[in-house]
């Protein structure tokens, strides 16, 4: 794969772009809008639904107080159930245990069950490196895999992508990763999901090492679980020798009875579905089966000591926020710059990786108008909005040593006006002054009478570059109060 | 009851007639309510910028100005979700306690005008006469912040005359969004449009919501685009009678 997220934009230019692509925008707006439906109904279903949210919180919260003892639970019961246990602090380490595993193997490639882990550490260019081939098998990751893309939603990598392009991608790159596609492929989703099955499983049949990731990990009885719709997971957790798998240190349950929470709010909240059509679980290897963990940190200790940003490990990784939030519907999820866009990645992003690191990373916790629909809908009721804002103002603080941006001057400046209604007051006045002159100048006359200011010169111009600026009044409202001696 | 207003400094200095629309309903429903001058701002747009030391002192004055009410009552959802749920965190940040001890005082005694009208006068009829077709905006924090619910528009179905039509997908965000609408531009305007698109869907001449933020956005769009519809608040509808 070529595609990189390394050096992408601050989200506004790559939100610029984004929105530029009508057919991008029509494909989003179609998808999230039908999952969104599909979610809400079958969430609707589920009278418990809060008392469920509350549920999941609690359990995630529990296991991230007391993540130390819980993590070593759990290293205790993998290794009891023939699992070998592997601990790295960042991409670099976890990436090298892979490949190193894969290497005494002999493997020159790995079939790989979709995983935001190995995602998020850029696995696959990693194995590359070494000279080993990742075979993503998810149908959505294996369109992003073949047209050299990058994944832009958490649960439906290829969500930008419509079948006529999908089409296009399984014809012109298919031959050179493996099986070609059919004559004549149409863009009729089964046959195009035909069409993926069979270059897959000669994979699934070839590959000796297979790598995973872990929706749950049970500390109480070892159990890895994973969660999928199309059952190319089943095929490579259990065909191949050699099973690896990547998970995050925050994926702990700390019960096997937790689970129960999890299997009704993932499904319902992720595809829309009452229950997912495959669930695998595995307490060390399938017989015969070498099987590794590698427990993953790269910044989760950090976000983890963050007071108000810890609950956004509680995310199990549905992606309802995506689907519902406005911003992601119109930028798509390649403007977050990251594995993990929209809301979720919007936090998720600067608190494994730090403010005040660069410019994309800080201007991800303004990428959202705050509308707290991500919120509404978040399984384990992680309060989006309320840690962006949290990472708003560390991303200020982190600037507040260099020299003062245009933004903080004026805010600063504002805060000073509006600290005393003196100041407001004088600062009124000039606006009325300014507003007589502007009326008289204003020809533009908005629906209800007022004038409109014309195109406003930079910062204004961001503003008004689409919309209309009513002329300020001649008289604020306290001159008005002031002068008619109502007090 | 001793009761304020809190114009709101967006209202204040732009939006006059919203201030003066609640001091007339008020007065209607026999509420005799107050100005505190000393008035400004509830530092939202501080806050929500992420500029948590520059708010303290707007956040002080705040408390300053409305210490000794009983009911402080506000034309604006999001004004009011700031004060409830971003003051104390503002207060806690600054680590004076004595601040702190006011914003637990004063925080609960503000009203988004709604509420206020519904649940502490008890209410939906204010006895307004407003006869034109009307599609109305539940704002952001109108909605999830605060959860002001169906208020508003049993409110709005109570006016005398009025032609409420229903507005397509209606609880999606407008792109407003305070500094969210200059420091992503093209986004927000994005999402102003098609929030603009659904009410012309609805040939409504007026569009009404809780929030003149929002509605200077979404109106800025409609009279950019020449649409011919005009944005009220809640306010200034259900103050207008037959008289005036």
């Amino acid at each position: 794969m070529s595609g990189t997220f390394v050096g992408m934009p601050a989200f506004p230019a790559a939100a610029r772009e984004a929105l530029s692509d009508a057919q991008l925008r029509r494909n989003l707006a179609h998808a999230t809008s039908t999952i969104r439906a599909k979610r809400a109904a079958v969430v609707g279903e589920v009278d418990e639904w809060e008392e469920l949210r509350l549920a999941g919180a609690a359990i995630k919260d529990n296991v991230l107080h007391h993540l130390d003892e819980h993590l070593l639970r759990l290293e205790q019961s993998l290794t009891e159930r023939g699992a070998t246990v592997h601990w790295a602090r960042d991409a670099a380490e976890a990436c090298e245990i892979v490949a190193s595993i894969a290497r005494r193997h002999d493997a020159d490639e790995v079939v790989k069950v979709k995983s935001m882990a190995t995602q998020e550490i850029g696995l696959n260019e990693a194995l590359a490196a070494h000279g080993i081939t990742a075979w993503e098998t998810d149908l959505a990751e294996l369109i992003v895999q073949l047209g050299d893309d990058l994944p832009s939603h958490i649960l439906v990598p290829a969500i930008h992508r419509n079948r006529a392009e999908i089409r296009e991608i399984f014809r012109e790159r298919m031959a050179a990763a493996g099986r070609p596609a059919p004559e004549n492929l149409s863009d009729v989703p089964r046959e195009l999901a035909a069409a993926a099955r069979l270059h897959l499983r000669e994979k699934f049949l070839r590959a000796k090492v297979a790598v995973s990731g872990a929706n749950f990990a049970i500390a109480e009885t070892g159990t890895l679980v994973v969660v999928e719709s199309e059952g190319n997971g089943r095929m490579c957790l259990t065909l191949p020798e050699v099973l690896v798998s990547v998970v995050g240190i925050e994926k702990i349950l700390p019960a096997w009875s937790d689970l129960d929470v999890f299997l009704q709010l993932l499904p319902r909240s992720s595809t829309g579905e009452r229950m997912n059509p495959y669930t695998s679980m595995w307490s060390g290897g399938t017989e015969g089966q070498e099987a590794h963990v590698v427990l993953l940190d790269n910044g989760r200790t950090r976000a983890l000591a963050d007071e108000v940003g810890r609950q956004a490990l509680r995310c199990i990784r549905c992606s309802a926020c995506l689907n519902v939030c406005p911003v992601y519907e119109r930028t798509g999820g390649h403007a977050y710059g990251s594995v993990y866009p929209g809301p979720i990645g919007a936090i998720l992003n600067p608190l494994l990786r730090g403010v005040g690191v660069d410019e994309q990373t800080d201007s991800l916790p303004y990428a959202s108008s705050l509308c707290g629909a991500c919120f509404e809908v978040c399984p384990v009721r992680i309060d989006i909005p309320e840690v962006l804002v949290h990472l708003r103002s560390q991303v200020v603080d982190a600037h507040r040593a260099g020299p003062p941006k245009g933004e903080a001057v004026a805010m600063k400046s504002a805060a000073w006006v509006l600290s005393g209604a003196r100041r407001l007051s004088w600062a009124e006045r000039g606006m009325g002054v300014a507003g007589r002159v502007l009326n008289r100048l204003g020809r533009k006359v908005m629906p209800g009478g007022r004038r409109a200011l014309g195109r406003l010169p930079w910062p204004g111009s961001l503003w008004s570059n689409a919309r209309d600026v009513p002329a300020p009044p001649a008289e604020s409202f306290r001159a008005r109060w002031r002068r008619e001696g109502r007090r | 009851m001793k009761v304020a207003v809190q114009v709101t400094c967006i209202n204040d200095a732009m939006f006059p007639d919203t201030g003066e629309a609640v001091f007339t309903l008020l007065r209607r429903l026999g509420v005799a309510a107050d100005f505190p001058a000393a008035q400004t701002c509830c530092a939202q747009p501080m806050v929500n910028t992420g500029y948590l030391d520059e708010a303290v002192p707007v956040v002080r004055n705040f408390v300053d100005a409305f210490a000794g009410y009983d009911a402080i009552v506000t034309p604006s959802g999001s004004c009011a979700g700031s004060v409830r749920h971003q003051h104390a965190m503002v207060a806690r940040r600054s680590g004076d306690g004595r601040l702190a001890a006011a914003v637990a005082r004063t925080s609960p005694k503000v009203y988004e005008l709604t509420e206020f009208l519904v649940d502490v006068l008890g209410v939906t009829d204010v006895g307004a006469y407003f006869p034109h077709r009307v599609t109305y905006h539940p704002t952001c924090h109108s909605l999830r912040m605060l959860g002001v619910g169906d208020r508003p528009l049993r409110l709005l179905r109570a006016v005398r005359g009025i032609d409420l039509v229903e507005l397509p997908a209606a609880d999606e965000c407008c792109g407003f969004g305070g500094t969210f609408a200059v420091k992503n531009a093209e986004t927000s305007t994005a999402m102003g449009a098609d929030k603009a698109r659904h009410v012309l869907d609805t040939g409504a001449e007026v569009l009404v919501a809780g929030d003149n933020s929002c509605l200077l956005h979404i109106g800025g769009l409609l009279s950019r685009q020449r649409t011919g519809v005009r944005v009220m608040h809640l306010a200034e509808v259900l103050a207008r009678t037959e008289d005036a």
